[in-house]
């Protein structure tokens, strides 16, 4: 089995292992065994304080486990060194909650910063992929790249992070619940860029959230993360006829069963 | 085998120590609480100079601090440094007009200002504006999850944030403490000179006579700790928030409590140790 993870897997791009990990006395995370799928949405849902940031942020090694493995592309990530961390790293862009973009720098500077930071390129091919980038995602604002994130509605500074996720072309893509906070069209809209975003740029995306309604409106699997352990994981059709009973709760309660039902 | 800890766990949690110890650690447990914050900070300060030897080196981020320590504190500093000179000399005058001994005011007051007024009120000063800012925007940084995200490029947050802070409070505090200095003696000079009529030569005379260069480096050396350990202070309270606008204020607050307090505290210990360095040599 373990001969098994070490190799890339062609659907698998992501596989979690076993990870545990506390806080002091706060057992978070209690051996969580995830597979996740190259190329299509992956939603991990649960409800507050169930560990998924804490998961989310284990994916990119920003946290060290206490016990457990995260394979990417068959490579084990737990234990390397920071230089090895970093590679690795560049597989992954993140989109914040609340976009975590640099407030003293403004939208042409924050979506250039993983470039700057990682390569020594000249500034104008720099400016060339940013503005190219801006066009893709749909950022046409006039003096849009002179702004600073201040100056910057939730959604526009959602899709400016978005865009400074994506410049360094990662093949992994992860959300930190990206639809927290906004209206019902916004959140549409949020859902859209996702969906356009894995679609158009091929990434395998995580996102994590706990918006059933959006979820089945965009999910190709869904996992459910409650008390520190998957307890659920499946396509959307698995999942609504999973027998969990907090699953089933969540299901019920966010009415989403009956959106999804009309949107079939 | 376990990885090295990352650098954004500013603050590891402990762990939990066993049953019989569990009354007698709960006794001790302001004490080792401070030892174990003294701690991260000293682990926050060597990780913050091991990472000025490791490149990448931006000097823009230096040199943007420098102006926000530095040139931004400049008018505080002279308005601050003016009075307190001024000040200064006005009580000195009162107590020397005791013996018809107003003449020494410069010999007195620049020598004050040289080793003790000027670096410890300019590191209180810049402590107040710049060492509260540093808190602040490291601190909703940190709950913005910013911080988080210069990570997930590859950037060491303290190499990022906490260098170039460092190293700009560590130079300008110095400068800073000089202009000051300069400062100050206009301030007597506007006093004792213009208001008081003293008489210039035998002022400037007994000043050459008693303050010595020393005095002058002392006090650049005291300025010189003080602002690392503004730095040290401010960015470890800021990067170890945890929460929301409401522990933003309270990290600032506790960045400028403890920075002031500890100077003062550091100031003592200091002039112990310059003592027996520089022996007083005075007139």
């Amino acid at each position: 089995m373990a001969e098994d993870l070490q190799k890339r897997d062609e659907r698998w791009q992501l596989r979690i292992r076993d990870l545990n990990k506390s806080f002091g006395s706060q057992h978070v995370l209690r051996g969580v065994n995830l597979d996740i799928e190259r190329g299509k949405i992956n939603i991990i849902i649960g409800g507050s304080g169930q560990g998924k940031s804490v998961l989310m942020k284990h994916l990119m090694g920003l946290l060290a486990p206490d016990s457990g493995h995260i394979y990417v592309d068959g490579q084990d990530i737990i234990g390397l060194s920071d230089v090895a961390i970093a590679k690795i790293q560049r597989k992954f862009g993140m989109v914040f909650q609340y976009a975590a973009l640099f407030d003293s720098l403004n939208v042409v500077e924050n979506i250039a910063f993983p470039l700057l930071e990682r390569y020594r390129l000249p500034k104008k091919e720099v400016l060339e992929r940013v503005r190219e980038l801006l066009d893709r995602l749909d950022l046409k604002l006039p003096g849009i790249e002179q702004k600073f994130p201040g100056e910057l509605s939730g959604g526009m500074r959602k899709r400016v992070g978005l865009a400074r996720a994506l410049i360094d072309r990662p093949e992994i893509l992860l959300y930190d619940e990206p639809t927290t906070g906004l209206d019902p069209i916004a959140t549409q809209n949020v859902d859209k860029m996702i969906r356009r975003t894995a679609d158009d740029f091929s990434v395998t995306s995580v996102v994590i959230s706990h918006d059933m309604a959006s979820t089945f409106r965009i999910a190709d699997r869904i996992a459910m993360l409650y008390e520190g352990v998957i307890v659920a994981n499946g396509t959307r059709t698995e999942i609504m006829a999973a027998p969990h009973p907090v699953l089933k709760e969540f299901v019920e309660t966010s009415g989403a069963v009956a959106l999804a039902g009309a949107a079939s | 085998m376990s990885p090295p800890p990352r650098d954004t766990a500013a603050v590891q949690p402990r762990s939990e120590t066993p049953k019989p110890f569990a009354a007698v650690a709960k006794v001790f447990s302001p004490l080792t609480g401070a030892v174990a914050v003294f701690g991260e900070h000293v682990l926050l300060l060597s990780r913050a100079v091991t990472w000025l030897f490791r490149r990448p080196l931006r000097i823009r981020l230096f040199f943007d601090q420098m102006e926000f320590v530095g040139v931004g504190s400049l008018p505080i500093i002279m308005l601050v440094g003016f009075f307190t000179g001024a000040v200064t000399a006005l009580q000195a005058i009162l107590a020397l007009s005791l013996f018809q001994q107003q003449r020494y005011v410069g010999f007195g007051v620049g020598i004050s200002l040289a080793r003790e007024l000027a670096p410890v009120f300019t590191a209180l000063m810049i402590t107040a504006r710049a060492g509260s800012g540093m808190a602040t925007e490291l601190a909703s940084m940190r709950i913005t999850e910013q911080v988080d995200a210069l990570t997930t490029f590859a950037v060491n947050p303290v190499q990022f944030l906490v260098t170039p802070r460092l190293v700009a409070s560590a130079v300008m505090l110095p400068v800073m403490s000089m202009v000051f200095n300069v400062v100050g003696l206009v301030g007597v000079y506007v006093v004792s000179i213009i208001s008081y009529h003293i008489d210039l030569g035998q002022v400037l005379a007994l000043f050459r006579h008693g303050v010595d260069p020393v005095d002058y480096f002392q006090g650049l050396i005291k300025a010189f700790f003080f602002g690392i350990t503004m730095a040290t202070c401010a960015c470890y309270q800021g990067l170890s928030v945890r929460g929301g606008a409401k522990e933003v204020g309270l990290a600032t607050t506790r960045a400028v409590v403890s920075t002031s307090v500890t100077v003062l505290v550091l100031d003592y210990f200091l002039i112990q140790v310059m003592n027996v360095v520089f022996p007083y040599g005075g007139t």
